[in-house]
């Protein structure tokens, strides 16, 4: 992928995931991080991983952002009205963010191979599903039934917080 | 061309624009959303090392793309779990800003 198709997919990430944190609306928030996750799915297909990227679609894009807009909905949640800002606790916030962010950046500066560009692929063809499928069920065959019932008891867990109390 | 660099660097704006929002903000929506920001500034990592480790037979390695595939359902888990658990709080307390939350608090 051009340089310039990264960077744009790359600000339009940033931009929008700043967005999520800077907006005081809600649903602006939600379709912030819609944004957000589609520029995530273009750098996901740059990298050659057509799968991720559309699983990324699927299940954020689609699923997760439909839960988050109708919880959203759901509560009638208003912009929040402007509180009066602890400044303390949002530059300390902020500060630790930053800190971290400085890290990153100095490890990234220290790591000799994050100079280097992505080797080419020397494969005729990228058949990502298939190897991941194989993967997934030879070597990762426990971690997949593990996630599976991790699925089946967070399915279970919404269904009994989300029932009434009898009164 | 890109390094890896840059992807490492994209990945760690976004993991502290998360971090950010989780300690700053108060309502717990937003929250929930910047953990989901935060996972898949982990995720971008991952892919990014996925392609840059070029195997013998000439294809990414793989086994990063399995776990960001466990990565993404987990943190769908989470999403549907933490939501439930805002609607059962909201029915007690009328409200999603953790300011009014602080009956464990120290």
């Amino acid at each position: 992928m051009s340089p310039f198709l990264f960077w744009v997919f790359a600000l339009m990430t940033l931009i929008f995931g700043a967005a999520v944190v800077l907006n005081r609306n809600p649903v602006t928030s939600a379709l912030s991080l819609v944004v957000s996750f589609l520029g995530l799915s273009a750098l996901f297909v740059s990298l050659d991983a057509y799968f991720v990227g559309i699983i990324q679609v699927l299940v954020y894009a689609g699923a997760v952002m439909v839960l988050f807009l109708f919880i959203i909905m759901l509560l009638n949640l208003q912009a929040e009205e402007r509180h009066r800002i602890n400044w303390l606790a949002a530059a300390g916030g902020v500060g630790v963010a930053i800190i971290l962010l400085i890290q990153v950046v100095f490890t990234i500066r220290h790591f000799e191979a994050a100079r280097q560009t992505f080797p080419a692929l020397s494969a005729s063809t990228i058949d990502d599903v298939r190897n991941i499928g194989a993967l997934l069920f030879r070597n990762y065959n426990l971690p997949l039934q593990i996630v599976g019932v991790l699925v089946l008891v967070a399915t279970i867990g919404v269904v009994f917080l989300s029932k009434r109390e009898p009164r | 061309m890109t390094t890896l660099g840059d992807y490492l660097l994209v990945s760690g704006i976004l993991f502290s624009i998360g971090f950010a929002g989780v300690m700053v903000r108060r309502n717990l929506i937003i929250i929930l959303m910047s953990l989901e920001l935060m996972l898949n500034a982990a995720n971008l990592s991952l892919v990014a090392f996925s392609r840059f480790r070029v195997g013998p037979d000439g294809l990414p390695n793989y086994n990063a793309q399995v776990f960001v595939f466990f990565v993404i359902t987990v943190a769908a888990a989470e999403v549907a779990v933490g939501l439930a658990i805002l609607v059962a709080l909201f029915r007690i307390r009328q409200t999603t800003s953790v300011r009014d939350i602080s009956s464990l608090k120290f």
